[in-house]
């Protein structure tokens, strides 16, 4: 029996790793690929066994920098700006729900249900006219709106899950409706909006198509960077994969970071 | 005090007086060399600050289409391909460059327009107005492996026929080596089977479309194009060929794993290029086969520099398109590089006659030249057509249809299809880009 026990636990981590493994393996073969030379890198049957070289990487890093700022500075900038206007209608939709909050929930979602490249065109005409183009405020608009309804869904379904008892005590203390948003909502629902915090900022970081269209060289982030290694003339997998490497590193290391509080985060508006 | 304040007005008067201009490219090796060199347009010309934007063909194209059409006026420099030039000029998104040649007489003289191919020349001029100058240009060739071609006592012609090719392949390919009998461009794709494909089908006697914009796929010389090209492929080909395109080919070749190959001419440099070939001391060169006609066999394309009308820095833009396409620049690359091998082909004739080129790059230089000279996107077919090009239809439409064809074709490589089927198919889809965008009376 022990011993039975033992064997499907041994199995069951096997299974696990190799699961693991096969999630991991294109990071893993785009990390090696960083290191190979461009005919390495090509090889067929694929090489796995060579001597790495840093070349690539003293290609990817020229014009590294920049990107990797706007990329921050939209990435950062948009969740943050998302946060300042989501979170009141959040609140309101989950605390204060008139007949009318689920269609405003459902009209929410549903601009996310257009294929981006359907609204291209006039989205271009737009920030011509504005004189957004290639512009930081321009991308962070962007992201911000991109990002809009997802932080209004997941911190209404954190929001809801505070029980309505609390704001009731807090009224009878007196409480007005700015004290019961900062003083008990927003604190009751921290792991929520680091969990909000973190896809927001994943989205808008490996965002590719509004950056492609929208921005040329001043305001071009990491995605755009990695897209202009690519050539019909010649090799280019292993530049590429050493720019791809560089530009999930960061994400990478944060997510590492937030781990614990994303696990509590997107637990949290689960059963309970 | 007063000193200061003079100092700092002058600075302030030379920053306003610089203009930034944006370049848009693609990221070719060519182009890389472009910009590596922008500090040296910048010794020539320091109030003129340069910009890159380089992104994948694809990706650039579509961008620069939706900023020149809307006006948006990005970019003041964009490389554009053969096949853009003439559609985007009539669609009036280019400015005409000969006005602004007028305009500067003192870039006339050192530019010396009368250097530039005539042939690549008449290819960008539209309605007796040139819009773009070519950066570099090409024309197809077929490379083959003398080592291989010695041990089975073969011998390429300098014009070989596509019969002769199949012939050669037949005796060299030993897949159970790794050596195919040839290798040619499979990847569906406009740009890719069909570029190679076309230019088959045009020495074949065959044409997209008659005077009147009737498809003509449904022709003999389409299904001897295509029975022939199927054949060879699966016969002689390397296996998976529909997933092959340049790249591919090109690793192949330069590995020794294939008997022969056509494919475009800037493939010499490379395959000579001890740092990414095998076959330095093997390869071979000899003009694009011919089936039963001579006309359109071998392809044009050139990669050139245009400026998008919605500019606003029109005249440091055209400073720049000269100082990058002139002489001056290829010898500068030349310098840079350390070899003359390395300088962008194909636009004129003086690196033809120059003595250095002709010894780094001796071996092939005289056929590029005169593969692209015989390249003509006027007369590409046996009869008549309404259209320019050699290897493409320059219509904003072929990139979906020559992509489309191109899936049947790998499907008929690929056992998908029968070449009948394909080509009904072809046919069909032709037709209907014809009807659909108004060239059907």
């Amino acid at each position: 029996m022990q011993a039975q026990i033992r064997l499907r636990n041994a199995l069951l981590t096997l299974v696990t790793y190799l699961i693991a493994a096969a999630f991991l393996f294109p990071l893993v073969w785009m990390f090696m690929a960083a290191f190979k030379t461009e005919a390495q890198a090509f090889a067929t049957p694929p090489v796995f066994v060579f001597t790495p070289v840093l070349e690539n990487f003293g290609h990817a890093l020229g014009s590294y920098f920049p990107a990797l700022r706007n990329s921050l500075v939209a990435a950062v900038g948009s969740t943050v700006l998302a946060f300042i206007l989501g979170l009141p209608a959040a609140f309101a939709l989950a605390v204060y729900p008139t007949r009318r909050a689920q269609g405003v929930l459902t009209w929410m979602l549903s601009t996310k249900f257009m294929p981006a490249v359907g609204v291209i065109v006039p989205l271009f005409l737009i920030f011509r006219n504005l004189h957004l183009l290639d512009t930081l405020p321009g991308l962070i608009l962007m992201y911000t709106t991109m990002n809009l309804p997802l932080v209004v869904w997941m911190m209404h379904s954190y929001m809801t899950e505070i029980p309505y008892a609390i704001y009731e005590a807090a009224k009878v203390d007196g409480a007005s409706v700015g004290q019961e948003f900062f003083g008990i909502a927003l604190p009751l629902s921290t792991p929520g909006m680091a969990a909000t915090a973190l896809l927001c900022l994943i989205f808008a970081w490996n965002e590719v198509f509004f950056a492609l269209n929208l921005t040329n060289s001043d305001a071009a982030p990491l995605s755009v960077f990695i897209s202009q290694f690519k050539t019909s003339e010649g090799l280019f997998w292993a530049q590429m994969s050493a720019a791809a490497t560089l530009t999930v590193l960061p994400v990478l290391i944060f997510g590492w970071i937030a781990q614990r509080q994303l696990v509590r985060g997107l637990s949290f508006g689960a059963v309970k | 005090m007063n000193r200061l304040a003079l100092l700092a007005l002058t600075a302030l008067l030379s920053q306003a007086s610089a203009v930034t201009i944006t370049i848009a490219t693609v990221n070719n090796p060519d182009m890389v060399t472009m910009q590596k060199l922008t500090p040296e347009f910048n010794k020539k010309y320091p109030d003129i600050q340069v910009k890159w934007v380089t992104l994948p063909e694809n990706e650039l194209r579509q961008k620069i289409t939706l900023d020149v059409a809307s006006g948006a006026g990005s970019f003041d420099i964009a490389t554009v391909g053969a096949y853009e030039v003439p559609i985007w000029a009539k669609n009036g998104w280019l400015e005409p460059l000969t006005p602004l040649f007028g305009k500067n007489p003192d870039i006339v003289k050192s530019y010396n327009l009368a250097d530039v191919l005539p042939g690549v020349r008449s290819a960008l001029t539209v309605g007796g107005s040139l819009y773009a100058v070519p950066f570099y240009a090409e024309s197809s060739m077929t490379y083959y492996n003398k080592d291989l071609f010695k041990a089975a006592g073969l011998t390429m012609p300098a014009q070989p026929t596509w019969t002769q090719i199949q012939t050669f392949a037949s005796k060299i390919h030993n897949p159970a080596k790794g050596v195919y009998g040839v290798c040619l461009r499979g990847l569906p794709g406009w740009g890719e089977n069909m570029a190679l494909f076309t230019t088959m089908v045009n020495t074949y006697g065959g044409r997209w479309f008659d005077q009147g914009w009737q498809a003509q796929l449904n022709t003999p010389a389409w299904k001897n194009a295509m029975t022939f090209y199927v054949n060879l492929v699966k016969k002689y080909g390397p296996p998976g060929a529909t997933g092959n395109g340049f790249t591919e080919n090109l690793t192949l070749m330069s590995q020794g794993k294939c008997g022969m190959w056509v494919d475009a001419t800037v493939a010499a440099g490379f395959l000579s290029d001890p740092s990414s070939s095998k076959i330095t001391k093997s390869v071979g060169f000899a003009k694009a086969p011919v089936g039963t006609t001579a006309r359109g066999n071998n392809w044009y394309w050139s990669w050139n520099l245009a400026i998008p009308k919605s500019t606003k820095q029109e005249d440091a833009a055209f400073k720049f398109l000269t100082w990058a396409t002139s002489k001056d620049y290829i010898a500068l690359v030349a310098k840079t590089k350390g070899t003359w091998a390395s300088v962008p082909p194909g636009t004129r004739t003086s690196t033809y006659q120059n003595a250095n080129y002709k010894k780094a790059a001796g071996a092939f230089s005289g056929l590029v030249l005169s593969s692209i000279n015989s390249a003509d996107v006027n007369k590409a077919t046996k009869d008549p057509v309404p259209y320019t090009g050699v290897q493409y239809v320059a219509i904003p439409e072929f990139q979906a249809l020559g992509t489309q064809v191109g899936q049947y074709l790998a499907g008929a490589l690929s056992g998908q299809y029968t070449v009948d089927q394909a080509l009904k198919l072809s046919q069909d889809a032709a037709n209907k880009t014809a009807r659909e965008g108004g060239y059907q009376k």
